[in-house]
């Protein structure tokens, strides 16, 4: 008995933290169009969702901007944490290389339009492209510090001793100790993506919006079923990666 | 034959000196161990050695070619690496041909000589095992194997039994003779416990801050010392600092005691005399004092003399278990030749 009160407070953040995630998915498989009434079960959103040539285009372009700026953070964060780990002592530059995760969207988001505007580049998906890359790189090059701080350094000595040119050492030892910290940091910087709002908003052109703007452009004239399915569909998307990026860091664990 | 040569090398990082002026020769096909405390600069000479640092100025040589030349990658020397330095995500098999590999030798010779190295660890069974998966014992060989079937001119071991348990220790210590005599590689041990080196090595350079204080085999090293640091280091020992006189050594508080005739007649000279316990007897002699602890090891037990005039006691070994009960008055007697004399300041 005086363990369930104990447990009560648990529970109650769980359900605060999820009711409004619940509705939203109850109700993508309401068959009326009202955000409010339950008219019984109904797929019909989900097919309505496919049909809508503006969300396609939406998703379409926040896929390109994820994986694009996935695969560019992905590199470039990686290189950056060895370098700042291996080449460098200063504690002012692994600050720095940190900042774009921390700072806030907003900031962010001015200074890039700024710079864009003092380059005088154009603004369409590779703007957002770019941006997200900035703070992508900053996610993973902090998530594989993590893993190089707890990786041995003596497995490169060892494998110079062995006769591995740095070059060889660095891709067949380095990387693949820290490939779990190189996933999961890219997993992470994909999601981030996929969802993020205030940069896009500020850096992406007018005829090319992603879908976290199609949304907010929808949801301005009421919410409607079809962006219930729309979150339940992302939802069941971001839950996916969270296990996934779950596993590899117990996979990094039974490694280290 | 001189296999390796250490001539007047130098290392200083900031205003620590680790190697000051060292010189020493390791010969082809022994068992060589670098013995000392750490900071001693043992390690740092170790990483000379295989390349991962390099020192201010002297020179290393491997039969008669520059070895500091020489990027790590490049030098026929390996070491084994305290940690083994294992690579998590290979198997056995992987570790071992890691080295093989990257001299990009023909399949078949990789895949033969893993199989004969695997065979001579007795670690067949194992090869497509991860390290994770390994004992420490069984980590060790591989670490071993992968470091010996490059076939490196010579085998730098960094305090290779340390992190085992007593049991296997003793296991691994005879293996390691077996592996250096069966491969004939010359091997350098570094090490900072003095059984582990005096138990594999055929000779022994003690270290300390960063000089060469003695390079001799164990026995030699055991039984004459040639200063006091030795003394003192290498097992255990009674030393005594005094004044050499034509018939002993008069030690200031505690008067004359025996030892063996100098060769050279140079009495009167500042020196330290140095008995080892074993040889110390409970009998009528020149000191005598208050037994203060006595300590059964099985085999033997110690007896620790407190001596009137002298801050330590005086260690005594006896063979079996001893008669005489803590706070007893007894003398101490030995031969004067067992007692070794250093000279001293």
């Amino acid at each position: 008995m005086r363990d369930r009160l104990v447990q009560a407070p648990f529970w109650l953040t769980y359900l605060f933290l999820y009711t409004p995630i619940a509705v939203i998915v109850v109700m993508s498989f309401n068959a009326g169009d009202s955000p409010y009434s339950w008219d019984g079960f109904s797929t019909s959103w989900y097919g309505e969702l496919a049909g809508n040539e503006t969300i396609r285009q939406g998703l379409a372009n926040t896929l390109i901007v994820a994986t694009g700026s996935t695969a560019l953070a992905t590199v470039l964060g990686t290189l950056l944490a060895v370098g700042l780990a291996r080449h460098t002592r200063s504690r002012l530059l692994s600050a720095v290389s940190a900042l774009p995760a921390i700072m806030p969207d907003l900031v962010l988001a001015i200074g890039l339009l700024a710079f864009y505007s003092a380059v005088q580049a154009t603004l369409g998906l590779h703007s957002v492209l770019a941006a997200h890359t900035v703070f992508g790189m900053a996610f993973v090059s902090t998530v594989v510090r993590t893993r190089l701080s707890h990786a041995d350094s003596s497995l490169e000595e060892a494998s110079r001793d062995l006769g591995a040119t740095p070059l060889t050492t660095f891709l067949r030892i380095t990387l693949p100790t820290l490939a779990p910290g190189i996933a999961a940091g890219a997993l992470l910087a994909f999601t981030l993506s996929v969802d993020e709002f205030v940069i896009a908003f500020f850096t992406a052109g007018p005829r090319d919006p992603t879908l976290p703007i199609v949304i907010y452009s929808m949801v301005r004239f009421g919410v409607t079923p079809e962006i219930n399915a729309l979150a339940t569909v992302l939802l069941a998307v971001s839950f996916t990666a969270v296990l996934a990026v779950q596993r590899l860091t117990r996979l990094t664990d039974s490694l280290g | 034959m001189t296999l390796v040569s250490v001539e007047g090398v130098t290392r200083r990082f900031g205003d620590v000196t680790a190697l000051d002026d060292l010189s020493l020769e390791v010969r082809q096909g022994e068992f060589f161990a670098l013995l000392g405390p750490s900071g001693c600069g043992k390690t740092t000479l170790l990483r000379v050695l295989a390349g991962f640092d390099l020192p201010d100025s002297g020179a290393v040589t491997l039969e008669g070619e520059d070895l500091l030349r020489l990027p790590a990658h490049r030098r026929p020397v390996n070491l084994m690496f305290q940690s083994y330095a294992l690579f998590p995500h290979m198997t056995v098999e992987k570790n071992i041909a890691y080295g093989l590999e990257r001299e990009g030798l023909p399949r078949a010779e990789i895949r033969q000589r893993v199989g004969e190295v695997l065979e001579t660890i007795g670690l067949t069974s194992a090869a497509r095992r991860r390290p994770a998966q390994l004992s420490g014992g069984q980590r060790q060989r591989v670490a071993l194997a992968r470091a010996i079937v490059k076939r490196p001119r010579l085998l730098l071991l960094d305090e290779p039994l340390s992190a085992l348990d007593k049991k296997v220790r003793a296991e691994m210590q005879l293996e390691l003779k077996r592996l250096q005599h069966e491969a004939g590689i010359t091997f350098l041990v570094v090490t900072h416990d003095q059984e582990e080196a005096m138990s594999l090595a055929d000779r022994i350079a003690v270290l300390n801050h960063g000089k060469v204080e003695q390079i001799d085999t164990p026995v030699a090293l055991y039984q004459r010392p040639r200063t006091r640091f030795v003394a003192d280091f290498v097992g255990a020992n009674n030393l005594f600092t005094g004044t050499l006189r034509e018939n002993g050594v008069e030690i200031p508080g505690l008067g004359l005691l025996p030892c063996k005739a100098p060769s050279e007649p140079s009495a009167d000279r500042p020196v330290d005399l140095a008995v080892r316990p074993e040889n110390v007897r409970l009998a009528p002699g020149p000191l005598r004092g208050t037994v203060l602890d006595v300590s059964f090891y099985g085999g033997t037990s110690r007896v620790a003399v407190g001596v009137e005039g002298r801050e330590e006691p005086v260690l005594v070994n006896v063979s079996g278990a001893v008669t005489v009960l803590t706070g007893g008055h007894v003398e101490l007697a030995w031969d004067p030749e067992d007692a070794v004399l250093i000279p001293g300041g």
